[in-house]
């Protein structure tokens, strides 16, 4: 019960950059209730993964080893993450509020028959009861609910961009090798094959011109595209074209094109909406942007409300025109 | 092949596309005030469309399951009028606010009262509290495999092969019926309901089971209540807006690109 245990997540072997975050705010909190902080890695042949992390000043770091964890199957992460947790007993487990997080933390939660908060943008200790404090955005962000829980562990998933990653700290972390207790029979879900398709990877823009439901033809995503490469030739800045869900859902675009709650949530120096209402659940995608650009023919539309500059017009026309003059 | 027996679980939430100036929080009271008539939640809705295309494809029956406070089977009766077959509505003051696990164990005591079913589909996540747990915890519960986020759903010879959606792609994964699939939006919208069809149903007498907790759990002590410590307005997100005007939309075009220049 004296660890605060954190979920592992990696990028081209090495912790991604939303697991230095939880590596910064589980050692805030560990170190207010005067717990150890350590870590999960999970997987197959990773032990280069276990040694980075080892960096970053955390207590332990426990590798979960076994040839059925390679790759990502839920079915074997969550039964591996439930084996360790009933080994060791944490008092706090975070995760992520990734891909990953979202799919493993509510089925362990449920085995360890534990209640989970997700999505959480604040956590805190309550002084009175020792009890986590878990803050986070409902209705689409529209209001901010502050939950407490009992049982254990106090299990919660995290928002990106909430704290600050973690830089490497002197000391090195102890790492505990262990093999789960896993046969085959737990996986109930088989993997036949993954597509890989070509992705875009928003945070990497400077500049994101988005299309929305406003956007009437398939056709017209050229001329945003157009737009983005018409702004890539005259400022050098990366540019890249996003959506809102109405044309994820037309599959017009595939959904790592979509900003928002449940796209990506990113902050580049300029935002362009074309076509977008400003639906709540879209603003919390892209609401920190450094500028924001609202193109669209409604006067009256939410998006206008938080843009810095405003075009009342058809895309149609304007964008045609304004790929001209960008281009002249 | 023998028809499928699908229950989709969908519920009646105040419209999340409202305007946020329609939404109001009450502070003192701990309560979300939205100013506009409820919806079926979206992704529940690619849910129902899913599996209408499954029936369609192979044959079966769908129930739909909800859920809710106050629930309106006007608004649900929607989920019939677009292909559903039956719909059961779940009501009692003893289930408002629960927390994910105990919804998700008030729907597993109905789905085990409903009895024999092949699929079950729920939404990736309900746009009111956005938590996306509901589904997995069921499945858990039931004992049942599980997929989440499918971009599309077939059903054949006893499994559900399915097209998920991750970082990369997306990745094929089947498994044996029964199972649960919790659905996102690459699904495609639930179908278009006509006025005059939602009209007709409306007068149609069809029985709609309504069932509380007498029904579906004798021991309410188990039953966890979210616990909300404080609720509070979101953060400010207004800006200035300096509306760029023109006598032409070429006119438009050239100040943009002058704006375009200056900040970026
Ligand atoms: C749980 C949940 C999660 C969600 N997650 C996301 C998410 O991650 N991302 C997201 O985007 N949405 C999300 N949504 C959906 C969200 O609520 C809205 O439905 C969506 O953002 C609306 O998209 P839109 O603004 O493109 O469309 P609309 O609201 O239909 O707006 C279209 C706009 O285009 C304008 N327009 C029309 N014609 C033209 C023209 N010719 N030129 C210029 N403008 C024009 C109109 O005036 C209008 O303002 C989520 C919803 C829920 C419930």
């Amino acid at each position: 019960m004296n660890e605060l245990l954190l979920l592992v997540e990696s990028k081209e072997g090495l912790p991604d950059k939303t697991t230095l975050e939880l590596i910064r705010g589980g050692s805030d909190l560990a170190k207010e209730l005067g717990i150890d902080t350590s870590a999960v890695v999970v997987g197959h042949e990773t032990p280069s993964l276990a040694e980075s992390v080892a960096s970053y000043g955390l207590k332990k770091i426990y590798r979960l080893e076994h040839p059925m964890l390679s790759g990502f199957q839920p079915d074997a992460w969550v039964g591996a993450l439930e084996w360790l947790c009933r080994q060791i007993g944490p008092r706090i487990f975070l995760a992520s509020h990734s891909f990953v997080g979202k799919e493993v933390a509510p089925r362990l939660a449920c085995r360890l028959k534990t209640e989970l908060t997700t999505d959480c943008i604040g956590l805190k200790i309550d002084p009175q009861d020792g009890l986590l404090i878990r803050t986070k955005p409902i209705y689409g962000g529209n209001a901010i609910a502050a939950l407490k829980c009992a049982g254990l562990p106090q299990m919660v998933t995290v928002r990106k961009n909430i704290f600050e990653p973690m830089e490497p700290v002197d000391t090195r972390s102890e790492l505990v090798d262990l093999v789960p207790d896993l046969d085959e029979s737990i996986i109930k879900v088989r993997s036949l094959k993954i597509v890989p398709e070509e992705v875009v990877e928003l945070d990497k823009a400077h500049v994101v011109i988005s299309g929305g439901r406003g956007v009437v033809e398939k056709e017209d995503f050229d001329m945003l595209k157009a737009l983005a490469a018409a702004l890539n030739k005259s400022s050098g800045n990366v540019t890249m074209v996003g959506c809102s869900r109405p044309v994820v859902d037309k599959c017009w675009l595939s959904s790592d094109h979509q900003v928002g709650l449940t796209g990506s949530i990113i902050a580049p120096d300029i935002y362009v909406a074309v076509g977008i209402s400003g639906a709540i659940q879209h603003l919390v995608g892209m609401i920190r942007s450094k500028k924001i650009i609202a193109i669209n023919t409604d006067p009256g539309c939410n998006m206008f409300k938080v843009a810095d500059y405003g075009v009342v017009e058809d895309y149609k026309v304007l964008i045609p025109a304004l790929v001209k003059k960008l281009e002249e | 092949m023998k028809e499928i027996r699908i229950i989709v679980c969908a519920k009646q939430i105040p419209d999340p596309e409202a305007p946020f100036s329609n939404v109001t929080v009450n502070v003192e009271k701990k309560e979300v005030i939205v100013d506009a008539p409820d919806v079926i939640s979206p992704y529940d809705e690619n849910a129902l469309e899913a599996a209408i295309r499954i029936k369609e494809e192979v044959g079966g029956k769908i129930t739909v399951l909800s859920l809710g406070r106050k629930v309106s089977d006007t608004v649900l009766r929607k989920t019939l009028a677009a292909g559903a077959d039956a719909l059961i509505l779940i009501e009692d003051p003893a289930f408002e606010r629960l927390d994910s696990n105990s919804v998700a164990y008030v729907l597993s005591r109905a789905i085990q009262k409903i009895g024999e079913y092949d699929l079950i589909l729920t939404g990736r996540q309900a746009g009111d509290w956005d938590s996306g747990q509901v589904g997995l915890i069921l499945a858990e519960m039931l004992g049942i495999p599980t997929i989440s986020l499918a971009r599309s759903i077939k059903v054949d010879d006893g499994r559900v092969l399915v097209e998920k959606t991750i970082p990369v792609g997306y990745e094929v994964v089947e498994a044996g019926l029964p199972a649960l699939v919790t659905v996102s939006n690459e699904v495609g919208e639930l179908r278009y309901v006509s006025r005059t069809r939602m009209m007709g149903l409306l007068k149609r007498p069809i029985p709609i089971p309504k069932w509380g907790s007498k029904d579906l759990v004798t021991d309410l002590e188990i039953l966890k209540k979210v616990q909300l410590i404080e609720l509070s307005p979101p953060p400010d997100m207004r800006r200035e807006c300096a509306f760029i005007e023109g006598a032409s939309p070429e006119d438009k075009a050239d100040k943009l690109a002058a704006v375009f220049k200056e900040i970026g």
